[in-house]
């Protein structure tokens, strides 16, 4: 027997509201559709925007093309880098990135193991925004190389030069952090995507879709032993990722912290960074996800519940970030040393730049506190505005951490100031366009949201009513 | 397809006889009475973890977690024992006459290749100990199978069982209130 097809189980596709994490009338058969539906849709019935959207985002892929392909020709000259600010928007974005990517960690690993109701029709979702964000985080340091194809001299590995990278440096650490944070992201998601590949060979009508999906599901055929060292093997790798995510970002603040420039040497770098990342992330998850539970009319399974709690991380991270701010503020003023209160002075009115300090505050700290209302977190359209905002504002916040802190160091015979040119613009935006055509690549071919927890969300939800009777 | 046809009279054909259930605690209860009736080589199939059911059907050691500790420990080894070797033997680099083995900045590359090694092990031993990738399995000659990923759940009792026969094992699925008793072919 083949299983319904789509419009024969389809349910209303209604908000359940805030308290909800799935819409009401759903069970095992017809979240599998619902989902599933989306990735076996004929390829003409794709929402319009999803193919304006990919176009828009693929003229951007073009452009990063043309800015890295004359990039590998001159050089990194064509960036507005100059000596005292060496590092430029390349670390700016690389850091920006990064960061995205850390929100995609929390939902699926840290929320997985305090068991948060609310992350399951998310976690899927951004950890391919994790791994698309690290990605994109990965190309910067290597472009940023100056002589990029020398980029596997990072790796320590056996040569004839007999030259070995310097593990006593942070820079080095980044190096493993970030790979080994992309290696386990990929890992992760493609772990959760094994039964659902199955899901979906079990119910493709096409046959060369059959085939695809049949390989990746590696044979998978949801006997009970193989749950159970599923399960096992999934909680470890979240137990495993939890502490990860909190060393990748810290490491990402230890190439500014351990440097001891004003304006980067401080402690409190660590935790600022990985909540900043948090903040940035949740975002960029709501960034996306708020345009596809329309454009698909997902509303019943990402529901105003998952908007409002990722409104409210967005919130209590951001407030860590204004302490962070605030901490680095007062440590300036309060260490007594001249460099420091310096940095602080040029960074907030005395510098070239002091207007990208007062937008970051204006982004990162005012606006977001509009979500201390139920009636803004409850406002789709509202929370996205905040997240692009946040967005904006956590881009900002590199900028100044990098770029102002390089523009003056201790003495004014190596101050200088950084443009950054239209290749620098295109590089950057070309990245968003590679995360973005991806993003819309993934949310057409493989399931978005994990259908095999969607159903476990189902029963769960069964019994629950079974016992209120 | 075989899927309909009685074959369980030729057992060097049957692979075992499969019940179809509507929801996960009739699985369970199922799995649980087929134990006790002394059934030990079969296996259930839902369409999500179900808790309690592969202990049900008898499965007692899971060895992924000894096999992501294993992992752990050799990516944690080999990568303080690649800082060190770097350091100190390979390239030694006299920073203002700091000790070579300067053990806590090798931390962070020790957690990362730790954490590395383990979620591979963890992954790869997964997939290792539950067979796949497997191209080929019995149960997916039956049609009905395709909706063990979607919304029923299954119990098959295998031929390879010591208390396994045909009519007597089909009989006793029959009575635990299935939808349906298939007889599974090769």
């Amino acid at each position: 027997m083949k299983p319904e097809d789509q419009e024969s189980s389809a349910v209303a596709t209604l908000d359940p509201g805030p308290d909800k994490v799935i819409g009401p009338g759903h069970d095992y058969g017809t979240v599998t559709d619902e989902i599933g539906g989306v990735v076996l849709r004929p390829f003409l019935k794709t929402p319009p925007q999803l193919f304006i959207g990919f176009a828009c985002a693929f003229l951007l892929v073009n452009l990063f093309m043309v800015a890295v392909t004359w990039l590998f020709i001159r050089g990194v000259g064509i960036w507005g880098i100059v000596i005292p600010v060496a590092w430029g928007f390349a670390i700016v974005n690389f850091v920006w990135w990064i960061g995205i990517g850390h929100a995609g960690t929390l939902i699926s690993a840290i929320l997985l193991l305090l068991k948060q109701d609310w992350r399951t029709s998310i976690n899927r979702f951004s950890e391919a925004m994790t791994l698309f964000a690290v990605a994109c985080a990965g190309m910067f340091p290597i472009l940023h190389l100056g002589r990029p194809w020398l980029a596997y001299w990072l790796l320590p590995y056996p040569n004839t030069m007999w030259l070995w990278p310097q593990p006593r440096s942070p820079l080095i650490w980044d190096v493993f952090a970030v790979s080994t944070y992309a290696t386990v992201s990929l890992i992760f998601w493609f772990t959760g995507l094994i039964p659902d590949f199955a899901t979906m060979r079990d119910k493709a009508g096409n046959q060369i879709a059959r085939k695809i999906f049949g390989v990746l599901a590696m044979g998978w055929r949801n006997s009970a032993r193989h749950w159970a060292r599923y399960q096992k093997a999934y909680l470890l790798l979240a137990g495993l990722s939890t502490p990860l995510v909190v060393s990748v970002h810290s490491v990402v603040s230890f190439d500014f912290a351990v440097a001891i420039l004003p304006g980067w040497h401080t402690t409190i770098f660590p935790p600022y960074f990985v909540a900043g990342a948090i903040y940035s992330g949740f975002a960029m998850v709501l960034t996306l996800a708020i345009p596809v539970r329309r454009w698909y009319h997902l509303e019943d399974l990402i529901t105003m519940r998952h908007i409002e709690c990722m409104a409210k991380v967005m919130l209590g991270t951001g407030l860590i970030v204004a302490y962070g701010y605030g901490m680095e503020a007062f440590m300036a003023w309060y260490s007594g040393d001249q460099y420091e209160r310096y940095a602080f002075v040029n960074r907030m009115w005395a510098g070239g730049y002091w207007w990208t300090y007062w937008i970051l505050i204006l982004c990162n700290i005012a606006i977001p506190q509009l979500l201390w209302s139920r009636r803004v977190r409850l406002n789709v359209l509202a929370v996205f505005l905040i997240a692009l905002v946040v967005n904006v504002g956590m881009w900002l916040e590199r900028f100044v951490i990098v770029v102002t802190s390089l523009t003056r160091d201790f003495v004014p015979s190596s101050w200088g100031m950084y443009y950054p040119t239209v290749w620098d613009w295109s590089t950057y935006l070309g990245t968003i366009g590679v995360f973005l055509a991806l993003m819309f690549l993934f949310i057409r071919g493989l399931p978005a949201i994990s259908i095999f927890e969607m159903r476990e969300v189902v029963h769960e939800t069964q019994t629950e009513h079974a016992h209120g009777d | 397809m075989l899927t309909a046809t009685k074959i369980s009279g030729q057992l060097e054909f049957l692979y075992g006889i499969m019940a179809e259930f509507d929801d996960p605690e009739s699985l369970l209860a199922a799995a649980r009475r087929a134990y006790a009736e002394g059934y030990r080589e079969m296996d259930a199939y839902a369409p999500m973890p179900v808790e309690g059911l592969a202990d049900a059907i008898g499965f007692r050691s899971n060895w992924v977690q000894r096999v992501v500790f294993a992992g752990g420990l050799v990516g944690a080894v080999g990568g303080f024992m690649l800082c060190w070797w770097i350091t100190v033997i390979a390239y030694p680099h006299n920073v203002g006459g700091r000790p070579l083995n300067s053990w806590p900045a090798y931390v962070p590359i020790t957690f990362e290749l730790m954490v590395l090694v383990a979620c591979i092990a963890a992954v790869v031993g997964m997939l290792a100990l539950n067979g796949l990738p497997q191209p080929y399995h019995p149960v997916f000659n039956i049609d009905e199978f395709a909706r063990a990923s979607r919304d029923k759940f299954f119990l098959c009792i295998e031929a390879s069982d010591a208390r396994f026969d045909p009519d007597r094992t089909r009989h006793f699925l029959e009575q635990l209130d299935p939808r349906e008793v298939m007889d599974v072919p090769r």
